[in-house]
């Protein structure tokens, strides 16, 4: 590849660009380790979200630099936040249009099939993954469609639809940069945003080597994305069919709308003649005046960019060709119903609450070993397996980061604290957690035995060994020093120095 | 499938989120408007990695000539300006992939966001929004809206099947936090004040 095909490559500045999704700094990983991998899957059995975190951690140079790139970004984000004086106010109006949509979401669901319908595009509905998998690849056979080109999705991610295209040998090729990373190196995102962003360049530069075949001695981020664009421009050409997913689907007007930076759905959607897009109903708002506010929301609360580059609305099909849309449920028609647990279908997919949560920014998406990771996955992904998922509840802090940030205003760190309720109630919980509940249940039931207990915890602290303290049962313990304790507890302070002044005071 | 679209209502009736939720009005949050949206428009346009050329008086089209400083066929879709190239009705959509640079007018400009709005209507063929390595794009000063609330007030989303705020050219941050310019969509988009003819 020459370097005039990309002036970048010869810009001696084209690291200091830092608009649109770039990091307010360069951050540049300055050694190569082995790629850590995701949590491990065992069928149905509980994830172990903690064995895989703990394995990031242990590659110092990828946590190092997941947290430093995902901090910037939500720094980057809280400097657009204070940029827009009405900021709270589109927070307000985002979170009440879309509880109000989803209070009536039968009606906007069949005032969007009316209206897209009108328009030209063919509307088609799916109860669950398989069904959405089996509806598309009925429409790719109808037109003899060896080949997808296909922009990011989480909604795909959810069905399985790639693993199910190979099966049935239709090739599907993504087209954001950061999802054909994981894909030509079979990976899930780890990201709903920035689905490579756990991968140093030089991670890349190997999976790149081995499938696209770049230099693997260049591990240069301009130059192994000219080679993906390179290599994927005669995909896109030669596609016979595009896949998008949808961020808005707006009910009035029967329109749907995909952001994108990198314009790979435009792309998907407008090159081949036949354009199918999957979304999942949730993703119904009222009008167009609404959009502007989510517009106005998404990058800024992902990226910290104003706008993403691309910002593409599609109204019926171009002229000689087809698009259908696929409305598909997958479980949530029966999340709104769970009283506590419904609002998680407001959320945008902005990853705004992965950028700013420390357990996620330390231990990276895949060590969730699920479809959405950090916050908001800890309170989505129980409710497709409740089983399976039941771990992640405790993958939090609960300092409550993740809901300041929400732009859509979900109570995240509430529904963390009501799974974890939940999954105890439904016995769903594992046997160490089990054991210790139920002695701090005894000891914080009666007031008389906390009291007594709490000077002998004291001191225990002050004097146990070591081993004692930071063990394989004190989660606590890992990867943190417990913090110094005080001589005295509150209540032998103040039997000491106050309460004779105070009870003189009330008489 | 036929049948699973009544079951999804059907489901949706029966698990609705309880108790009056009205829907919000949107204000248009415009009473900051400055009097002049074209700075406004290049500083947002510039944030977002697009050029701003400066005007000509003399010869309004030579900031676009100079502009086109990489060899390879030039696409026009404006009556303004005589490119290399030719859209009839029987132009493919990939037809437009071995376009150097294309030549379009925008249907209006966004100040908030340095967005620039196409339709069908200006695109004559979608791909050349995406396809070309390069967009030199004219919008006409008068056609600029202050904020997203205003851009969707326009009359393009219900007249139009395709529409597109496209705010500075392709880009990725997908590798280490490295912004790259071009990673699918066009490399760089240059934009110049030319009133509509």
């Amino acid at each position: 590849m020459t370097a005039e095909l990309h002036e970048e490559l010869t810009d001696p500045h084209a690291d200091q660009l830092d608009h649109g999704a770039a990091s307010s700094r360069p951050l540049k990983s300055r050694i190569s380790e082995p790629q850590p991998r995701g949590a491990k899957i065992h069928g149905n059995r509980p994830v172990d979200q903690s064995e895989a975190a703990n394995r990031f951690m242990a590659a110092t140079e990828h946590e190092a630099m997941h947290d430093a790139r995902l901090w910037d970004l939500r720094q980057k984000r809280d400097k657009e936040m204070h940029g827009i004086e009405e900021w709270e106010e589109l927070r307000n109006l985002a979170s009440g249009i879309k509880e109000h949509t989803l209070s009536k979401l039968d009606y906007y669901l069949e005032l969007f099939e009316k209206n897209a319908t009108a328009n030209g595009i063919k509307v088609h509905w799916a109860k669950d993954g398989a069904e959405h998998n089996a509806i598309v690849l009925e429409i790719l056979r109808s037109k003899g469609v060896e080949r997808l080109i296909k922009s990011k999705s989480m909604l795909t991610e959810e069905c399985g639809f790639r693993e199910f295209m190979a099966e049935n040998n239709v090739e599907v090729i993504e087209t954001d940069l950061g999802e054909r990373i994981q894909q030509l190196d079979d990976e899930a995102p780890s990201h709903v945003v920035v689905p490579a962003v756990h991968k140093l360049r030089t991670d890349v530069a190997s999976v790149f080597a081995k499938t696209i075949g770049s230099d693997p001695d260049n591990a240069d981020a301009h130059y192994l994305t000219e080679c993906q664009r390179e290599a994927t421009r005669p995909l896109i050409l030669s596609a016979q069919a595009g896949m998008t997913g949808g961020n808005f689907v707006v009910a009035e007007t029967g329109t749907f709308v995909v952001c994108t930076n990198e314009g790979n759905a435009d792309l998907s959607a407008n090159t081949p003649p036949l354009h199918i897009a999957s979304i999942g109903i949730e993703k119904l708002i009222p009008g167009l005046d609404d959009l502007a506010v989510f517009v106005r929301l998404l990058s800024r609360s992902a990226l910290g960019s104003p706008i993403t580059q691309y910002t593409s609305h599609f109204r019926g099909p171009r002229k000689g060709s087809e698009m259908h849309v696929v409305l598909v449920d997958n479980g949530r028609s029966a999340r709104l119903g769970m009283e506590k647990f419904w609002p998680g279908l407001k959320c945008i997919r902005c990853g705004a609450c992965m950028n700013t949560c420390p357990v996620f920014r330390r231990s990276g998406g895949l060590s969730y070993g699920a479809t959405y990771a950090g916050p908001i996955g800890l309170i989505i992904d129980p409710t497709f397996n409740v089983h399976k998922y039941r771990n992640l509840p405790y993958s939090s802090t609960m300092n409550g980061s993740c809901t300041n940030v929400c732009p859509v205003k979900i109570n995240i760190h509430e529904q963390i604290a009501d799974w974890r309720k939940t999954l105890a109630g439904e016995g769903e919980i594992s046997p160490v957690k089990k054991v210790m509940m139920k002695a701090a249940g005894e000891v914080l039931a009666s007031p008389v035995v906390y009291r007594a207990s709490l000077p002998l915890g004291r001191s225990a602290l002050r004097h146990l060994p070591h081993f004692m303290l930071y063990n394989k049962l004190n989660t606590w313990g890992r990867k943190r020093d417990i913090p110094e304790t005080p001589k005295q507890t509150f209540n032998e302070w103040y039997r000491k120095n106050r309460k004779q002044q105070d009870e003189g005071k009330k008489s | 499938m036929s049948g699973s679209r009544e079951a999804i209502l059907d489901t949706i009736r029966k698990n609705h989120v309880q108790g009056d939720r009205p829907r919000p009005t949107v204000p248009l949050f415009d009473q900051a408007a400055p009097a002049d949206l074209k700075a406004l428009f290049q500083k947002s346009l510039e944030r977002m990695g697009g050029k701003m050329l400066t005007p000509d008086a003399a010869d309004p089209m030579a900031p676009v000539r100079q502009a086109i400083v990489k060899p390879g066929p030039v696409l026009s879709c404006v009556p303004e300006f005589q490119g290399d190239m030719q859209i009839t009705p029987q132009t493919k959509p990939t037809d437009i992939a071995p376009v150097e640079y294309a030549v379009l007018r925008a249907a209006f400009g966004v100040a908030e966001t340095g967005s620039l709005c196409f339709t069908e209507k200006q695109l004559l063929v979608n791909t050349t929004g995406f396809l070309p390595q390069h967009l030199v794009v004219l919008l006409d000063p008068t056609q600029i809206v202050y904020n997203l609330h205003n851009a969707y007030q326009r009359p393009e989303w219900t007249q139009a099947h395709y529409a597109v705020f496209q705010s500075g050219p392709s880009a990725t941050a997908d590798i280490e936090g490295v912004l790259v310019h071009g990673a699918q969509g066009v490399r760089s988009l240059s934009v110049l004040f030319h009133p509509a003819s």
